[in-house]
């Protein structure tokens, strides 16, 4: 099996962008991977995506990006598991170049988001859950990562006001990133006061309705490195994928995620890496909750004292273990099936050191979480500096 | 668009509120399934669930999805069964401060929605908190 790096990345701006089509996101972040991975050819390209059908209609979407890229007659793959779907297809992406199938594979995550009403967008997004017993008792996504809170709130005592200290930190680290979302600086009081969309999560404690694109092209590392034109590569040293039920009813417990440990700890075993050697991370704070559960299910803080240490500010981008200085889904957007691959790219700039305002203090191993569901489907992936 | 079939054949979980019970483990679980998810055993023998269970965890949902505004703001919860079989609830016919975690409740027949332009009316269970008396 050969080593693999990531090279190129390229992201779009996050947001409300109403002037640009799916299309237009998807072949503009894979155009830019391409550009700065310095290969002059691709042999296969897989596109990550949620539900483009309900969103925009259109289905069979590799084939569009690969037809716009120019880049036909090369396999050409679209794979879907909701909100985890672009790491899913990095790690395919992965295997292909790890198993000697392809030299230089380009992944791109795209969604499109805003060309439905909310109401529609929220329809949608419950496809993620189980249709037929969850979505016909009336089950948003807010409403699952609000059982959890409510659960967790009454197991640990956590308090909405440490809750909240997820989405101020994170609004306040997208505020420096010029491709987040929102740029805007939330308090405690306002995330509180916000209207309540499931109690007892309110508007800023979920992620938004975003449009936006990301891609990475994965080459094999000794390759990688005699590029002389290219970034600095980066190497996957773990990456692992894990399952649980899709209804968060069968769950054996309801304030951690089974799969977000489990992906966890075949990815630290691949990467000979353990909790305490992570510098930085990126993880799938689709809501404030889940943000909490995360760094505690992945050996950062003991469960139930991850709400208390987000309060406390060790995962600020100066703190112990800076959590999310991208802005996270919460600030940065979250346009579902691009969001595993831009913490990816996200997570290079920082290995590279070249994340600006947000680079945390010279860090050397990189981890990313992306969730799919209510935790049914996680991969996790461990980066490093060569 | 969606047809009649997709609910006429949900009959035996949805419209009688029937279960699987692993006849190895003893797991129950809404709705029967093929496979014990516990031992693996595929002897599972279709059961009639009982309709008392409490609230493991829940949320009142303010932001609906399409086709169900009309009911918001309207509590959902986990509800375990009696049995031990877990599900996802609507709760009805309840003072929004009445749920709460550990609340005893009773599964009733309502109707849940209104699916696909053939606008077929899908009824199943929800729940009502028990009143102390
Ligand atoms: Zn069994």
């Amino acid at each position: 099996m050969r080593e693999v790096a990531v090279v190129g990345t390229g992201v779009t701006q996050f947001g409300y962008l109403w002037e640009k089509s799916w299309r237009d996101l998807a072949v503009e972040s894979s155009l830019e991977a391409i550009k700065n991975s310095g290969v002059d050819k691709i042999d296969s390209i897989y596109v990550a995506n949620f539900t483009g059908g309900t969103f925009v209609e259109q289905e069979h979407m590799a084939a569009i990006v690969a037809d716009y890229l120019g880049l036909l007659h090369i396999p050409a793959t679209r794979v879907e598991d909701a909100c985890a779907s672009s790491a899913v297809a990095l790690r395919h992406a992965y295997m292909e170049v790890a198993g000697g199938f392809s030299d230089a594979v380009l992944v791109t995550g795209v969604e499109k988001m805003t060309d439905v009403v909310t109401s529609q967008g929220v329809y949608s997004l419950a496809m993620a859950a189980d249709r037929e017993f969850e979505g016909y008792q009336g089950v948003t996504f807010p409403a699952l990562f609000a059982l959890v809170a409510r659960k967790y709130m009454n197991d640990f005592g956590a308090t909405r006001e440490q809750l909240a200290s997820v989405a101020v930190k994170n609004h306040k680290n997208a505020s420096k990133n010029p491709k987040a979302q929102f740029h805007n600086i939330i308090t405690i009081e306002d995330v509180i006061n916000a209207s309540m969309i499931a109690d007892p999560l309110g508007l800023f404690d979920c992620s938004p309705m975003t449009d936006g694109a990301a891609s990475v092209v994965l080459m094999p590392l000794e390759k990688a490195k005699k590029l002389t034109n290219a970034a600095k590569p980066i190497k996957i040293s773990g990456i692992a994928q894990a399952t649980d039920t899709i209804a968060l009813a069968q769950r054996e417990s309801f304030t951690s995620f089974r799969a977000t440990i489990e992906a966890g700890k075949k990815a630290y075993e691949m990467a000979g890496k353990g909790p305490e050697d992570i510098d930085v991370t990126e993880v799938h704070d689709c809501f404030t909750i889940a943000e909490i559960c995360a760094i505690e299910d992945l050996g950062f803080f003991e469960k139930g004292k991850g709400a208390q240490a987000t309060a406390d500010g060790l995962t600020a981008i100066d703190g112990k273990l800076p959590v999310n200085p991208s802005g996270g889904l919460k600030g940065k957007g979250h346009p579902v099936g691009a969001t595993g691959i831009a913490q990816i790219a996200n997570l290079a700039d920082q290995l590279r050191g070249e994340a600006g305002e947000l680079q945390v203090k010279d860090p050397k191993v990189a981890l990313a979480h992306n969730l799919g569901g209510s935790g049914a489907t996680v991969v996790v992936t461990i980066l490093e500096v060569v | 668009m969606l047809t009649i079939p997709r609910a006429w054949r949900e009959k035996p979980q949805r419209y009688l509120f029937k279960g699987g019970k692993c006849k190895d483990c003893g797991f129950v679980t809404y709705p029967a399934r093929k496979v014990c998810p516990k031992c693996h055993s595929e002897n599972i023998e279709t059961v009639d669930l009982p309709r008392e269970g409490k609230i493991i965890t829940y949320t009142i949902v303010y932001s609906a999805p399409e086709g169900f505004g009309d009911f918001s703001p309207y509590p959902l919860a986990i509800v375990e069964l009696t049995n031990g079989a877990r599900l996802m609830l609507q709760i009805v016919d309840t003072d929004l401060d009445k749920v709460q975690i550990g609340e005893k409740v009773n599964v009733v027949f309502r109707r849940l929605l209104v699916e696909g332009n053939a606008g077929i009316i899908i009824y199943g269970p929800k729940a009502t908190v028990v009143e102390d008396k």
